[in-house]
């Protein structure tokens, strides 16, 4: 049965990032900002994980994904080379809105600076004004600054330990930049809830509106569960179908986080596995080279 | 039940075989031969197991049972068969120790028997007017119909016999079939028999629907879809899988440009209905589309193995007394919950799931809270479940449709203590065909509105199952799929 889509390209942007660029033509074509697949490693007894398209060239049929090793499905996928296969399905979920608001700002956290591009560009192509706030625990994390560079008008850097542009959250360029007259039409967040959080927090006295792009638990991702189902201005919405995207102020916040974290207690145990298993696959890799018997394979990881 | 049992068991139904055919039976004596139990794994072996819990008649024990059938002239268990089944006809060849050629007679009409004569709710269809149920004044006591279908379609895989249908040559029309569960699956191949290509696509990475992701390997192995769905395959039906029409690409698309010259939407009603109640949002909260889709499709009872993660649960309530509710509660003993309680608003009386299933239900130790439901769900200061609010309910007048409807008890709320909620109250039809296809006519729920041949309001478009019907049963949405073909079949001529 047609299923598996090939791994076309992959390149490690950071110690925990990766890119991807995955075979899928038609999610290629059909997709547009905002929206998200569900990956699967294999199709036996690996679990659907969301990730939202970074990119997607409709000519080489082709989608990227941006993915950081935060538990044990995402080390195996970081595993994968390219030329082996994944389950993958999409676009899900609905896209970003996008119309010529006049003065954009994005706000992107760490890893979700690559969902954050594609609405840069979809935004920018709408004749908008841009400026995005590039957040990071550090230098290292820092993604798409190129493309974000690229794009546009404004790109403010900031890092938690100032190893890259402002030593500062994101939350204090962006108070800033609502605090000027005009301020700006729309605010787009992406990142960890905690940041999405903060962001909403920081532009609610100021009355901009402001749009979340929410990572909650999936596991089908067409809406027939309801794992990833969040209150949003007292209402219950399947962020898969109903989302991603939800006005951040309306979002109850301690509640999607309390979600967040349902399996942590077992995500922790499997991710400290998973981490004894590559340190012991790249000291084989090791030991092989060091024997003479050079590992071509490419398989372990640093 | 132990092997020795069984074994016991077998000789018993060996010897009353031998007995039964040395005489001529008069349809008095008939009636006089009683019910073949069906040989089940013990109550205590099969709460920490997911194998199947009944294992299925010997031949000795289907041919005794067939004999209990009077062969009734006008048969009346055939008019409670949605697909129509002669089941007259293929009890005669049970009886005659023709299993293949019983198999052949079932098969002209119904293409999945080894699931319907698990799943189906005979109690509601074939066996509610069979002659023996109304003399005995019990449907319990009727011929066990379904059992002896699935006896045959059993021995008809083992024996190596499962031959996938005939195709006649291609015709060079190509049909898209949306949903790989039993309505499309069941439509797929009443297409492909007369030479259309068909493409079956399939949002989720294993074909069956329900049969895959939501009835569990207990009650129905997964074996057993694959290798239906592999049938499809020999015959010619190609499967695109993780592919969501609507999204990744439109139902509009697949006719005016991908070629196709008509399409079948089978999507079912996969959204699962909350309750609506305080607290419903707490973690350790599931939908039980959730909580079986994790344990079967995605296997998350494999513990090692599966990646997805499961609950840990200790104190269970299941919320509703359908079919969902009893698989979900029973999945939940097996994966070593300490109680599990069904919380239903009504009584036994009017518990809409399966006889058998419920029976085995309390036979494993599921707790029935009958006249029960929650208020609200309480949680700690994380944000986890430690509880309902419980509502005492009794039953009041009987409403137009006759049937009681419960009324609460008012100062009746007790607080008990659970872990974990799974909410089984129901499913509405899936929206995402109808949301990405604005021209498709549906009523104010959802539901695709067809015509007696299950055209759509879209020309060359059908629809069954499901998402026509709401939640209904496998052997509908299988009736309606083969409708649907026939229709399909006609306007490709």
């Amino acid at each position: 049965m047609q299923g598996q889509h090939r791994i076309l390209s992959k390149r490690k942007l950071s110690d925990e990032v990766y890119r991807m660029e995955i075979e899928a033509p038609l999610v290629a074509r059909e997709r547009k900002a905002g929206q998200f697949v569900i990956v699967q490693c294999d199709e036996n007894y690996a679990e659907r994980i969301p990730l939202t398209i970074a990119d997607a060239n409709a000519e080489t049929g082709s989608v990227t994904i941006i993915f950081q090793t935060v538990g044990a499905s995402t080390h195996k996928l970081a595993l994968k080379e390219p030329g082996d296969g994944v389950v993958l399905l999409g676009p899900l979920g609905n896209p970003t809105h996008i119309e010529k608001f006049g003065w954009a700002v994005c706000v992107g956290g760490g890893i979700g600076l690559a969902p954050l591009h594609p609405i840069v560009k979809a935004l920018k192509a709408a004749g908008n004004r841009v400026t995005v706030i590039s957040g990071a625990r550090t230098a290292e994390l820092l993604i798409m600054q190129d493309e974000m560079k690229a794009l546009a008008d404004e790109n403010i850097v900031v890092t938690d330990d100032g190893t890259a542009g402002r030593k500062a959250l994101v939350t204090e360029p962006l108070g800033e930049l609502c605090g000027q007259t005009p301020p700006p039409d729309i605010v787009v967040t992406v990142g960890p809830p905690i940041m999405m959080k903060f962001c909403a927090a920081t532009t609610k006295p100021f009355g901009v509106k402001t749009l979340a792009s929410l990572n909650t638990i999936m596991i089908d991702g067409t809406g027939m569960c309801g794992g990833c189902r969040v209150s949003v201005g007292g209402q219950t919405k399947f962020v898969c179908v109903d989302g991603p995207e939800f006005d951040a102020h309306d979002v109850d916040w301690a509640q999607m986080m309390t979600r967040l974290g349902a399996y942590k207690s077992l995500e922790q145990a499997d991710h400290d596995r998973c981490h004894l298993e590559m340190s012991v696959e790249a000291l084989e890799a090791k030991n092989a080279g060091a024997a003479g018997k050079v590992d071509t394979s490419g398989k372990a990881v640093k | 039940m132990s092997s020795m049992d069984t074994i016991n068991d077998k000789n018993k139904a060996r010897l009353e075989l031998d007995r039964i055919r040395s005489m001529t039976l008069t349809p008095r004596d008939r009636m006089a031969i009683p019910v073949q139990d069906m040989p089940n794994q013990s109550a205590e072996a099969r709460r920490s197991n997911m194998q199947e819990v009944a294992t299925g008649y010997t031949p000795d024990q289907a041919m005794g049972e067939a004999e209990r059938c009077l062969q009734c002239r006008n048969a009346p268990c055939v008019g409670g068969c949605p697909v129509r089944v002669d089941i007259p006809g293929f009890i005669s060849k049970i009886k005659e120790g023709d299993f293949a050629g019983a198999a052949t007679v079932i098969k002209r009409t119904n293409l999945l028997p080894s699931i319907c004569g698990r799943v189906c709710p005979q109690e509601k269809q074939c066996q509610l007017p069979c002659t023996l149920s109304k003399s005995l004044k019990s449907v319990e006591k009727g011929v066990q119909i379904g059992r002896l279908e699935r006896f045959v379609a059993d021995y008809e895989r083992n024996a190596g016999l499962l031959a996938p249908p005939p195709t006649a040559h291609s015709t060079g029309k190509r049909v898209a079939v949306v949903g790989a569960g039993p309505a499309g699956l069941t439509c797929a191949v009443d297409v492909r028999r007369e030479g259309h290509d068909v493409v079956v696509f399939e949002a989720f990475h294993k074909a069956g629907g329900v049969m895959v992701y939501g009835i569990p390997e207990f009650r129905l192995p997964k074996a057993l879809v694959a290798s239906e769905a592999g049938v499809l395959e020999s015959m010619g039906v190609s499967f695109e899988m993780s592919y969501l029409v609507g999204r990744t690409r439109k139902l509009s698309a697949l006719l005016a440009e991908d070629g196709f010259n008509a399409a079948f939407i089978g999507t079912g009603a996969g959204l699962p209905k909350f309750m609506d109640i305080p607290g419903e949002n707490l973690v350790g909260v599931f939908s039980a589309n959730e909580y079986l889709t994790r344990t079967n499709l995605m296997k998350a009872y494999r513990k090692g193995e599966a990646a997805t993660p499961l609950y840990p649960s200790r104190r269970v309530a299941v919320l509703g007394g359908g079919n969902v509710a009893m698989d979900s509660a029973r999945m939940a003993l097996r994966l070593g919950a300490e109680e599990v309680h069904v919380l239903y608003r009504r009584t036994r009386e009017e518990m809409p799931a399966r006889g058998e299933e419920v029976v085995h239900a309390m036979e494993e130790g599921i707790i029935f809270d009958f006249l029960r439901s929650p208020a609200r769900v309480l949680g700690d200061q994380n944000g986890r479940v430690i509880g309902l609010e419980v509502t005492a309910f009794e039953l009041g007048e009987a409403d137009a449709s006759g049937r009681r409807s419960p009324v609460a008890i008012r100062g009746s709320e007790t607080v008990v203590p659970f872990d974990t909620v799974i909410v089984a109250v129901g499913n509405e039809s899936n929206p995402l065909i109808s949301r990405t296809t604005p021209e498709l006519k549906v009523d104010r729920r959802g539901h695709i509105l067809v015509d007696e041949k299950q055209k759509t309001s879209i020309e060359r478009v059908y629809a069954g199952g499901d998402i026509v019907l709401g939640a209904a049963t496998v052997i509908l949405a299988m009736g309606e799929g083969r409708r649907a073909a026939a229709a399909i079949n006609e306007i490709l001529q």
